[in-house]
This record gives structure tokens, C-alpha cells and sequence, in this order.
């Protein structure tokens, strides 16, 4: 039941951000300058996700040696700088980290 | 001025070729989300309230860490802050429209439709102009929900060995491929990046997310003033 109540919870404030704004501004609030930094935000966020997920192990340790999704995100990274194309990074770095651990 | 119904079209058509990235999006979602040990039910629960690729896959990868519930909510509060903006940007394109229909927009307001809509807006001034938001919004939520069932599907049949976890950090540096091109944009990116990781086990309660995001958005924040100054 909490697992619900957490889904919930989760679901109401991805909704009152998204609402929060339309609904309480009559003319725009934020100057150039406040969203210019709130552009950032991707940017700022994602990587947080990214990184502990590729440098660190099950038990939360940080490991660079014989770690094959060091080398599978840089080629994804690679690729995507290339092609520009999210399908393109997604599989080329899910490709290169099962030829590493199951081939290599 | 077109019908209600041609708008709305226009939006379909418009995001189309936007909804390719999030079919494997949504498929990785399901797929992970099962794996996790959520039953199908509530995941598909998770897609159809919450209606948000990040915030679900933070959702799980901080559920899946043991981040208590209230850490788990306000990082993803942190991941959609980005929404303030958006919200703040079409105000001032739907501030006439009756409570109902802001509802509407709020819950089908997601980057793909928020992009397009928001270019379609600046060049049209008709009063129907919202229902271009509403038919990119519904078009990704069709395709949210179908390929979400479809991850659960396969999140039953596929074996954990694959590592299909390593497609969370995957799919978000896909959503950044633009950025890396842009030095303040790496910038950024590093720091943040390094902040959660050697705070992954210090920072309390599993916090790195805010924290990272936080900093990162600080250093963007001076770095950007920097620029502006020279």
C-alpha cells in the first residue's frame, strides 16, 4: 500500500509543477535571467543519475578499473555527439556493455 | 481559423517524430520497474499518474537504492523543476482559459509537446491554439502507455543477467547528447556528475540527486553571469 502512496506523492508533484506556473501566472514572472538558468536544469540533474550509475558497484563503491560500462557510456557518448540521434546513443552503449561482458 | 480538431492534428503531426526516443524509454521503464519487484499493476500506475519518463526512472533507481519516500519524492520534484519553466512560458498563451483546461494542459505538459507547442504558439494567435499542446500531449501518452505495457511484458520474460539497469544512465546521457558541444554545458555536467558520485555515501538520506542537481545548477548559474559580464 505505501508503494502507492509513494506513486501518488510522485504524481502530484510532477502535476503541481507542471500546474503550479499556469495556474498562478497572469503575465510572465521569470526575467531572462531566472530562465535562463532554469534551461539549465537538464543539464544540472541528469548527470547525477548518470554517473553513480556507471562509476559505482552494486554496494555503492566506486570502481574504475574492470568497470566495462566506463568504456560502453564513452562510446555511446561518442556516438551521440556524432549522430545527434537518443535511439542511436541508447543501443550503440547497450551493444558495446553486453559485447564487453559477454564476449570480451 | 482551423477547427479545434485540425489543431489538434497539427499537433499530432508536429510531435510525431519526436515519439520514436520514447518507445525504448518507456519499454526500459516497464522492463526495469518489473525487475525492481513493482507488480505490473503499479507500474502501469506509475505511467498513467505520474506521466513523466525522468521522474519515473528516478523514481525507481532511488527506490531501488533504499532512498526513503520523502528523499524519493523531493528528488523528483528536483527533476521536474524544469516544469516551472515550461509552465511559466505557455501562462501567458492559456492565462484566459477556464481551470479545467489548465488542468489538462498541466498533466499532458511534457518536453516533447512543450517544445513544439511552444514554437506553434509564438507563430499563431487563434483561441484554439492550445488544442496543438493537447494533441502532442495525447499522442506521447498513447505511446507512453502502450510501450510502458509492452516493458512489463517483456520485464516478465527478459533474465536480469542482460544489465539492463546500465540503460537508466544510458537514456539520460542519450536526452544530453546536445548539450556536449557547449563548454558551460560540460562544465556542468562534470560537476554535477562528480558531486553525486563521491557523495553517492556521504551525502545523507540519498540526497545526491538534489544536491548534485543543485550545484550543478549554481555553477550554470555563475558561469552564465561570467559570460554575460565579458
Amino acid at each position: 500500500m505505501s508503494e502507492w502512496v509513494l506513486i501518488v506523492s510522485c504524481g502530484i508533484i510532477t502535476f503541481l509543477t507542471r500546474f503550479s506556473m499556469i495556474a498562478l501566472l497572469k503575465k510572465e514572472m521569470f526575467n531572462d535571467r531566472a530562465r535562463q538558468v532554469l534551461s539549465y536544469v537538464p543539464t544540472a540533474i541528469f548527470p547525477a543519475i548518470i554517473f553513480p550509475a556507471i562509476f559505482l558497484d552494486d554496494t555503492g563503491l566506486i570502481q574504475i578499473e574492470d568497470n566495462p560500462k566506463i568504456l560502453a557510456a564513452l562510446i555511446a557518448m561518442i556516438i551521440g555527439i556524432m549522430t545527434k540521434n537518443i535511439i542511436a546513443t541508447i543501443f550503440s552503449g547497450l551493444a558495446s556493455y553486453w559485447f564487453l561482458i559477454f564476449v570480451v | 481559423m482551423k477547427s479545434n480538431l485540425q489543431v489538434f492534428i497539427k499537433g499530432i503531426i508536429d510531435v510525431s517524430p519526436f515519439m520514436i526516443p520514447v518507445v525504448p524509454f518507456g519499454l526500459i521503464f516497464g522492463i526495469l520497474a518489473i525487475d525492481i519487484g513493482f507488480s505490473p499493476l503499479a507500474t502501469m500506475g506509475m505511467s498513467l499518474i505520474i506521466f513523466g519518463g525522468a521522474s519515473q526512472i528516478v523514481l525507481l533507481q532511488l527506490f531501488s537504492g533504499g532512498a526513503s519516500s520523502l528523499i524519493i519524492v523531493s528528488s523528483v520534484g528536483a527533476v521536474n523543476s524544469r516544469h516551472l519553466l515550461y509552465g511559466a512560458v505557455i501562462s501567458e498563451h492559456v492565462s484566459d482559459l477556464r481551470l479545467i483546461w489548465k488542468i489538462i494542459i498541466s498533466y499532458f505538459l511534457i518536453d516533447q509537446a512543450f517544445a513544439l507547442s511552444n514554437e506553434y504558439f509564438k507563430k499563431n494567435q487563434d483561441r484554439n491554439k492550445y488544442f496543438h499542446l493537447i494533441g502532442g500531449g495525447v499522442t506521447c501518452w498513447v505511446i507512453w502507455q502502450s510501450s510502458t505495457f509492452l516493458g512489463i511484458i517483456l520485464g516478465e520474460a527478459i533474465p536480469e543477467k542482460l544489465g539492463l539497469n546500465f540503460a537508466v544512465p544510458l537514456t539520460f546521457l542519450a536526452l544530453l547528447v546536445n548539450d556536449f558541444r557547449k563548454v558551460i554545458n560540460v562544465i556542468v555536467i562534470i560537476i554535477s556528475g562528480l558531486v553525486a558520485t563521491l557523495g553517492y555515501n556521504f551525502i545523507p538520506y540519498k540526497a545526491y540527486v538534489i544536491v548534485a542537481g543543485l550545484t550543478g545548477l549554481f555553477v550554470a548559474w555563475i558561469l552564465t553571469n561570467k559570460i554575460k559580464k565579458i
